[in-house]
C-alpha cells in the first residue's frame, strides 16, 4: 500500500470518528468513547504501519497481523477495516443488526474479512496474539503481530499470564499497545482498580516498554509505532503505552467514562458531526 | 496444586494390587467375558503415545502443557520435537489463548492439563477463543472423573463432558482404554475443528484392538444383544463388558455400545439398538446432569421413549480413595450396571 501523507491520514481519522458515531447512533448501542480515542492508532496502524493484505487469509502467513483484545472498540476497527479495503464501506450500516457480519463484538463466525478471533470477553487477546507470533516463529515468518488492549482490561489476570510467557519465550515479534485513557465503564481506572505504575509493571515482567505520550497526535502515534518496530527482533516483547483521551475529537465527549458505552442521541450526533469533517464520504 | 504428582511408585503398585484383588474377589476373572485383556495401562499413556505418533505424521502438530508434562505423558513428544513443544507454566487461561493463536497461524495445537483445569478453569477462554472462533485446538484432558483417586474432589471433575458438549462447534471424545485413546488422539489430529479429548490416570484393562481405526462420531457396537442396551463411555466401557457377562449368566442378553464420541452423538446407532432391545442403560464417570445419559435421553424422548436407567454420579462431588473403592461407593461399577439393566428391563 502506498504511504499517505499526514494530512491525508488525518482525513481518515476524521472519517473514522464520523463512522463510529453514526454506527452506534444508528442502533442506539455500542461503545463510542474508546474508538474515538484510538482513531489515530487505528489509522496509523492500518494505513501506515502494517504490511498487510486486505485480500484476507485467516492464517496471515507473511503479513503483519493485528488483534483487537478490547473487542468493544469494534466500531472503530470495522471502520478502519472497511476504509482500508477489507469489505465494502456500505456494510458499516449493518453494524449490530440482525444477520450482519459486523457483530456487536468482533467475531469470526460470520467470516468478516480482517477478523481472526472473537474478542469481547476481556483479557484473552494478548494470549492469542502471542500464540500466533509463536506460530510465525515456527514458520520463520519475520512479520509482526500487533495487539491492542484497554487499560482497564489489564485488571484481568490472564493478561499477566501472557506477559510472563512472552518474556520467557522472548516473543520479540509482538508489539502490544495499551490504550491508556485512564477510564473504564464504571469510572476512572485509578478509582475502580488502580493500575499504579504500568510502565514499571511491564518492565518488571520483562517487556521493553515505550511510552507514546501524545496518543491523539497522529505524528506521535506513528513515531511511537516506528520506535516499537525498531525494537523488535531483540529478544524482548514490546509494550507501547499509548496515552489517549477517551472520546477525543468531540468536545463534549472527551476525557470522561460517560461515553464508554453510551450512544449519542439525534441532537448529540448532529453536534458531534459538526466537529468532524466528512472527508471520504459517509457510508 | 500439583505437588502430589507423581505418586510414589510403591503406592501406585499398591493400587494395582487392589484393583486385581477386587476383580478376583468378584470372580470376574471366571466370567465368560466377550473381551479380555492381558495388560493394563493408563489411558493417558495412550494419549501420550498417540500424540507422539500424530507429531511424527504431521509437522504442524504442536504441544502445550501447563506444568504437567509428566502427568499428561507428553514428555516423549517434547523430547523428539522440542521446538514444537511449549511449557506454559501454571497458566491455563493463557495456554488456551496461545493454542487458539497457534491454530489460526496454521498449527494443530494439543493443549494438555488435568480435566478440571482444562474445562472449568478456562471455560470462557475455550468458549470465546476456541469454540466461537472455530479454532482447530485439541484440548487434552487427563485425570478426569473419580478414578483420579486419592487427590480427591478438587481434581475429580465430573462436569467436564457437560460443559464441553454444550459448546457449539465442540467435538467431545471420551475413549475407553489405552488402545482406543491412542487411536483417538491420532484421529483428532487429522480432523479440522475444536476437540475435547478426555482420558484418565488409573491403570485400566486394554481390551480393544491395537492399531484400531477410530471414527469420530461413530458408536461401536462391541457386543450384540437383544434384551437391553448398555451405552457406556470411557473407563465404564470395561465395566459394561463385565456387566454383560454377569447378565448373561442370568440369561439376560445385553447389547454393549461403546460411545467414545459424546458429541456429535451417533443417534442412529442408539435408536437402532433400542428399537431392538426396548430399554437401555447409560454408564459414565460423570455427573448425571449434563452427561452422556442426558444426551441419550434427549435422543430417546424425541424418537423412541423407551425406559432408560442411568449409571453415573448423582449430583455429588467425589472424595479421596482408590479408583476401585470410588467406583464402588459412587455406584459406577459393573454390579451397578447390572442392577440398572434389571431396573430398565422391569420397566419395559
Amino acid at each position: 500500500m502506498k504511504k499517505q501523507s499526514l494530512p491525508e491520514l488525518q482525513k481518515i481519522c476524521s472519517q473514522l470518528r464520523r463512522d463510529v458515531l453514526r454506527m452506534v447512533h444508528a442502533v442506539q448501542s455500542g461503545h463510542p468513547g474508546a474508538p474515538l480515542g484510538c482513531a489515530e492508532f487505528f489509522v496509523a496502524l492500518y494505513f501506515d504501519q502494517l504490511h498487510h493484505n486486505p485480500n484476507f487469509q485467516m492464517n496471515g502467513k507473511g503479513e503483519d497481523l493485528f488483534f483487537l483484545s478490547n473487542g468493544h472498540l469494534s466500531a472503530g476497527w470495522y471502520s478502519v477495516l472497511a476504509r482500508s479495503g477489507y469489505f465494502p464501506v456500505a456494510e458499516l450500516k449493518t453494524f449490530r443488526k440482525l444477520n450482519s457480519r459486523l457483530q456487536g463484538h468482533p467475531a469470526t463466525h460470520e467470516h468478516l474479512p480482517g477478523i481472526r478471533i472473537a474478542s469481547g470477553s476481556l483479557g484473552q487477546g494478548l494470549s492469542v496474539a502471542i500464540g500466533t507470533a509463536q506460530a510465525k516463529k515456527l514458520d520463520q515468518d519475520k512479520s509482526l503481530v500487533y495487539v491492542l488492549m484497554g487499560d482497564g482490561e489489564l485488571q484481568e489476570g490472564q493478561v499477566w499470564e501472557a506477559a510472563m510467557y512472552a518474556a520467557h519465550y522472548g516473543m520479540d515479534n509482538v508489539i502490544a499497545t495499551v490504550d491508556y485513557n485512564g477510564q473504564q465503564i464504571d469510572g476512572p481506572t485509578e478509582k475502580i482498580m488502580d493500575l499504579m505504575n504500568l510502565k514499571a509493571k511491564w518492565e518488571a515482567f520483562g517487556w521493553e516498554v515505550i511510552e507514546t505520550k501524545e496518543g491523539n497526535d497522529l505524528a506521535a502515534v506513528i513515531a511511537g509505532l516506528e520506535k516499537a518496530k525498531s525494537l523488535t527482533g531483540k529478544g524482548k516483547p514490546i509494550l507501547n503505552l499509548l496515552y489517549t483521551e477517551m472520546g477525543y475529537g468531540v468536545d463534549f465527549m472527551v476525557g470522561t467514562h460517560k461515553w464508554h458505552g453510551s450512544p449519542p442521541n439525534d441532537e448529540q450526533l448532529a453536534l458531534a458531526l459538526e466537529q468532524l469533517e466528512e472527508t471520504l464520504g459517509d457510508y | 496444586m500439583t505437588s502430589n504428582w507423581p505418586l510414589p511408585w510403591n503406592n501406585w503398585k499398591k493400587h494395582l494390587a487392589i484393583i486385581d484383588l477386587s476383580i478376583a474377589k468378584d470372580k470376574k476373572m471366571s466370567l465368560d467375558l466377550k473381551y479380555t485383556y492381558t495388560e493394563k495401562k493408563d489411558t493417558r499413556s495412550g494419549f501420550g503415545d498417540g500424540f507422539l505418533e500424530a507429531g511424527r505424521r504431521n509437522p504442524n502438530v504442536v504441544g502445550l502443557c501447563a506444568d504437567l508434562i509428566g502427568s499428561l505423558k507428553m514428555g516423549d513428544f517434547q523430547k523428539e520435537f522440542p521446538e514444537r513443544f511449549f511449557q506454559t507454566g501454571i497458566a491455563e487461561a493463557n495456554m488456551i489463548g496461545l493454542a487458539a493463536g497457534m491454530a489460526l497461524g496454521g498449527k494443530i495445537p494439543f493443549a494438555g492439563t488435568f480435566a478440571n483445569f482444562a474445562t472449568g478453569r478456562v471455560y470462557d477462554q475455550i468458549r470465546q477463543s476456541v469454540a466461537y472462533s472455530d479454532k482447530n485446538v485439541k484440548i487434552c484432558a487427563s485425570h478426569a472423573g473419580l478414578t483420579l483417586g486419592e487427590d480427591g474432589a478438587t481434581h475429580q471433575i465430573l462436569e467436564d463432558l457437560g460443559m464441553m458438549k454444550m459448546l457449539p462447534h465442540m467435538t467431545v471424545i471420551n475413549p475407553c482404554d489405552y488402545n482406543q485413546t491412542k487411536a483417538a488422539t491420532i484421529a483428532i489430529a487429522e480432523y479440522e475443528g475444536p476437540v475435547y479429548l478426555r482420558f484418565g490416570r488409573p491403570s485400566w484393562p486394554i481390551f480393544t484392538p491395537t492399531n484400531q481405526k477410530f471414527e469420530i462420531g461413530k458408536a461401536w457396537k462391541m457386543i450384540d444383544g437383544k434384551d437391553v442396551t448398555i451405552f457406556a463411555t470411557g473407563h465404564l466401557v470395561w465395566e459394561a463388558v463385565v456387566a454383560e457377562a454377569m447378565l448373561r449368566e442370568e440369561g439376560i442378553h445385553a447389547e454393549v455400545i461403546n460411545i467414545h464420541t459424546i458429541k456429535p452423538l451417533d443417534t442412529e446407532a442408539i435408536l437402532e439398538s433400542v428399537k431392538k432391545t426396548g430399554c437401555a442403560v447409560s454408564a459414565e464417570e460423570h455427573q448425571l446432569n449434563g452427561g452422556l445419559g442426558d444426551s441419550i435421553a434427549q435422543t430417546l424422548i424425541r424418537h423412541n421413549p423407551a425406559p432408560l436407567e442411568y449409571v453415573g454420579v448423582n449430583d455429588s462431588f467425589g472424595e479421596s480413595g482408590t479408583p476401585t473403592q470410588l467406583l464402588e461407593k459412587y455406584g459406577l461399577n459393573a454390579e451397578n450396571i447390572v442392577k440398572a439393566a434389571k431396573r430398565a428391563l422391569a420397566r419395559k
